[in-house]
């Protein structure tokens, strides 16, 4: 053992040791924070006028990006499906497909990957501004709860239109694989849409609309508690949002699957 | 009314407070000196419940404010005013609804009562007509004044002011002091200024405390202060670069 150092293991066991404890200390605080949102949604109402404005700020404002990302996946999807498949004369499939992987899948999942970069890191850094210029900190001198001011009208909002924007995605994507279907695959648009509505359950709806729901609350929250826990200036708030777009992601994936398997079976 | 008991607070390896102890009588201004990162700030941050100290008890009306329920705390804070270094305004509101923020959000009064108590702090700190501008539009000084009339809006007991003169127009900042003093002569707020600039607090001090190296090292009146035999208070009120204090 002629390497052997023992302060530089020691160091490496004393740095996941402190990462471990952070990660748990930031999931208590995270699922606290939740906690206390929704205490405080019985000042909604009070608090419309917020809620509105975070309404088109993460939902109106991102319309454009969800419409090109949106179609084009469609169509790509499409694409790719269908020219697998024309080979076995089984083009007509793809109405089915579309519907299926849109409303199931692709609908929550596209539009959370966007909200989380379009409206999570926003929420993150104006939070972790917020913080670290001690405007949280003169709200709570004022007696006034950062929670249900700040955090409660970005989580409402976001619980309200990611799931509209996720059917919205669901439309376009849709409409993205007719517009394929059509000029690459030879599918009458009627023939289409027949098919797409013949393959629409109600099952695959509402478990798309309960992702988009818990996407949405795990986006929102992740994002407010980054911004709340943010200190050391401008490079801590850096720090804050990266955190947050990149757990939101992960955490839209983990918890995507998990929610699939459960309600349409598969490995846990 | 606000008293420290052995209060100690270390931020990760560095001692910030050891073992401090003094108290501040109600009606009375309180000023603490000392050089940056001395923990100066962190004393107004005990006093206003954001942090508890690691030993020791901070007492704001003999409730143990480190050991008070968030009810209790909330209820104490309501009645303390802060001037934050930064004026820390919410910037997507305007000069006037950062300052009728506290009023609005606990529903004390129409919008015409409201609005009547506004002008009158804005017109007290001569920001009658910036009422309409958002904080990024206003100077550091005229954010930190904007900061002054919301802690004062409510009518605390206890207004904590960090540094509430720098960054200020010789002027702006004579117009603070005496605010300060106004408010102790009229409504016996009690007040503690937390500042570098040492003729501000001969004007508005009762008492001066000065903190070195987390230890309370000087307390007493303005003359006590400028009479102090200690070489690390004569150097330090005296700006002097040579002396006992390091760095």
């Amino acid at each position: 053992m002629k390497n052997y150092e023992p302060e530089k293991i020691y160091k490496l066991l004393s740095d996941a040791g402190a990462r471990i404890l952070y990660i748990l200390d930031f999931t208590g605080f995270t699922l606290i924070l939740i906690f206390k949102t929704f205490f405080a949604m019985r000042f909604a109402f009070a608090k419309r006028r917020e809620i509105l404005k975070h309404m088109y700020i993460s939902g109106v404002k991102s319309i454009p990006v969800c419409s090109v990302v949106a179609l084009f996946g469609g169509m790509v999807f499409a694409l790719q499906a269908g020219l697998e498949i024309i080979s076995y004369g089984q083009q007509e499939m793809v109405p089915t497909m579309m519907i299926n992987i849109m409303d199931k899948e692709l609908g929550s999942f596209l539009t959370a990957i966007i909200i989380t970069a379009f409206s999570g890191a926003a929420m993150a850094a104006e939070l972790g501004t917020m913080k670290v210029s001690e405007e949280i900190d003169a709200l709570e001198m004022m007696a006034i709860d950062p929670v249900a001011y700040l955090v409660m009208p970005r989580v409402v909002s976001m619980l309200i239109m990611l799931p509209t924007l996720s059917i919205f995605t669901v439309v376009l994507g849709v409409a993205g694989g007719a517009i394929v279907s059509y000029f690459q695959l030879g599918i009458t648009t009627e023939t289409y849409y027949y098919r797409v509505l013949r393959s629409i359950w109600l099952k695959d709806v509402y478990v798309g609309l309960l992702k988009s729901f818990v996407f949405a609350l795990i986006i929102s929250s992740i994002s407010c508690a980054n911004g709340l826990k943010a200190e050391g200036g401008a490079l801590g708030v850096g720090q804050a949002t990266r955190v947050s777009v990149v757990s939101s992601y992960l955490l839209v994936l983990i918890i995507g699957y998990f929610i699939t398997a459960l309600f349409f079976g598969g490995f846990i | 009314m606000i008293e420290f008991k052995g209060v100690s607070k270390k931020f990760d390896e560095k001692v910030v407070l050891d073992d401090v102890s003094f108290s501040i009588r109600k009606g009375e201004t309180f000023v603490i000196i000392g050089l940056s990162g001395a923990g100066k700030t962190t004393i107004l941050r005990h006093i206003a419940g954001f942090i508890n100290p690691d030993r020791g008890d901070v007492l704001v009306d003999n409730i143990r404010m480190n050991r008070a329920k968030s009810g209790t705390r909330k209820k104490l804070r309501s009645r303390m005013g802060f001037l934050f270094q930064s004026g820390a305004l919410i910037n997507w509101l305007t000069v006037r609804e950062n300052v009728a923020l506290p009023l609005v959000e606990h529903k004390l009064g129409t919008m015409d009562e409201i609005n009547r108590i506004v002008d009158e702090k804005l017109k007290l700190l001569q920001l009658s007509d910036a009422g309409d501008k958002m904080p990024s539009e206003i100077s550091g000084g005229m954010k930190k004044r904007v900061g002054l009339a919301r802690a004062i809006v409510l009518n605390p007991d206890i207004i904590l002011y960090d540094e509430p003169t720098s960054g200020l127009d010789p002027v702006m900042s004579a117009r603070i002091n005496e605010l300060i003093i106004k408010m102790q002569e009229k409504l016996q707020v009690t007040s503690v200024v937390v500042t570098h600039d040492m003729p501000s607090a001969y004007h508005i001090a009762d008492t001066i405390a000065m903190l070195y190296n987390g230890k309370l090292v000087e307390c007493g009146t303005p003359d006590q202060i400028r009479d102090s035999t200690d070489p690390v208070v004569q150097q330090f009120i005296k700006g002097q670069i040579t002396g006992p204090i390091e760095g």
